[in-house]
């Protein structure tokens, strides 16, 4: 069976047409419009009602984090293409000058910046550990968590966004009980994603490592198997992963000195949903006038 | 065991006390205890192939950046041997 659209450029001429998204000068930035934002809303909603956890925190994270925090993350070990670093001015009036006076000749004005204490958000859990007990209770630390994200990356296809929002369900605790939490997930969220009227597959998968280096990391991450996504053909091009269940191992705890009660560094998994991925997926799959879309999946999204 | 596989094994557990960031202590392991399970985290052993990498003039090719390359003294000996390292 073929995808809605053949090729990524003809499913952003579609939705640009629409009006669902808005383009901007660069690749991977779009405005979205307010229906787009109802529907992505009403998502997460339904995917929050999916919860079996009711006693977790829930969170919604800003698009920064603190740099610090960021660098125990080793995501610039891992992807130093995709990060992105937060600059400030914090000069004197007299550099002020300078800095516009490079600004108005067309010279490089960035130089007057320097590194701020924050970077953009690189992932949705990212935010949690640091936040999380240095001892994590023998029932594990579980968490709901919703933030943005942001990944250097750009090309035409729409689904493609250098800024986007994650919706994940996040558990730290021992092997065992990451394990169980990300296995129990995967059905469950094959589940939701069906009930929406969407068909993924779910296929072991790798994170984009960065250079060589990152060519054992991909080695080490598919031979445990360690990913797993949701994938959605919307094109006849490339699949697109709209969800994916993730077992960090002791990455985390290691990094972010998380042990459990056994005194070995905490285990971590979660499953995490794209949503404006899966909201453009629901788009293709259901066709771009809102109003002709299932009643069910209306329903479920409150839309 | 050859003077020269001596000297190598002596550099690569050189490598792993400075990059592996063991939980138990490298001259405690036997030269084929798998290196993972003595704590050895996948960011690691990326560092340690760099080291060797520098420490021995090589580039490992793409089909010797897997897990297994890493996952041992004996094994990174070998990865070294087939890439004409000597000691």
């Amino acid at each position: 069976m073929s995808a809605p659209y053949a090729a990524p450029d003809d499913f952003r001429t579609a939705v640009l047409d629409a009006g669902l998204l808005v383009a901007s000068a660069v690749d991977g930035v779009y405005q979205l419009s307010g229906e787009f934002e109802d529907v992505l809303q009403g998502l997460q909603r339904h995917l929050g009602s999916q919860r079996v956890d009711h006693d977790a925190p829930r969170r919604w994270f800003p698009p920064v984090l603190p740099r610090a925090e960021f660098l125990r993350t080793d995501y610039v070990a891992s992807f130093p293409d995709l990060v992105g670093s937060v600059d400030v001015f914090r000069g004197s009036d007299a550099e002020h000058k300078a800095l516009l006076g490079d600004l108005e000749q067309g010279c490089d004005w960035t130089q007057h910046l320097e590194p701020a204490e924050i970077v953009l958000s690189s992932a949705g859990c990212h935010s949690l550990y640091a936040t999380l007990p240095a001892q994590i209770p023998d029932e594990a630390s579980r968490a709901e968590i919703c933030g943005f994200v942001f990944r250097h990356e750009s090309g035409p296809d729409p689904t493609r966004l250098q800024s986007f929002r994650m919706y994940e369900f996040v558990l730290v605790g021992t092997p065992e009980q990451a394990l169980g939490h990300r296995d129990s997930w995967m059905p469950r969220a094959l589940a939701v994603l069906e009930g929406l009227g969407l068909r993924p597959r779910v296929e072991v998968a790798h994170d984009p490592f960065f250079g060589r280096a990152g060519r054992m990391l991909v080695a080490g991450q598919v031979e445990a198997a360690l990913k797993y996504e949701f994938v959605v053909d919307i094109t006849d091009a490339t699949g697109t992963a709209i969800a994916s269940a993730n077992y960090q191992q002791d990455h985390f705890g290691r990094t972010f000195s998380l042990t459990t009660g056994d005194g070995q560094p905490a285990h971590g998994a979660c499953m995490a949903f794209g949503l404006e991925r899966t909201t453009l997926a629901l788009y293709a799959a259901h066709g771009l006038d809102l109003a002709a879309w299932p009643a069910d999946v209306r329903a479920a999204l409150g839309c | 065991m050859s003077t020269e596989t001596t000297t190598t094994q002596a550099r690569i557990r050189d490598v792993l006390r400075l990059h592996a960031h063991l939980t138990k202590d490298v001259d405690a392991l036997d030269s084929s205890d798998d290196l993972y399970a003595a704590g050895m985290t996948s960011h690691a052993s990326v560092t340690v192939m760099l080291a060797c990498e520098d420490e021995w003039d090589v580039e490992f090719p793409q089909r010797m950046l897997t897990r297994t390359t890493f996952s041992s003294v004996d094994a990174i000996a070998a990865a070294l041997a087939e890439l004409g390292a000597t000691s």
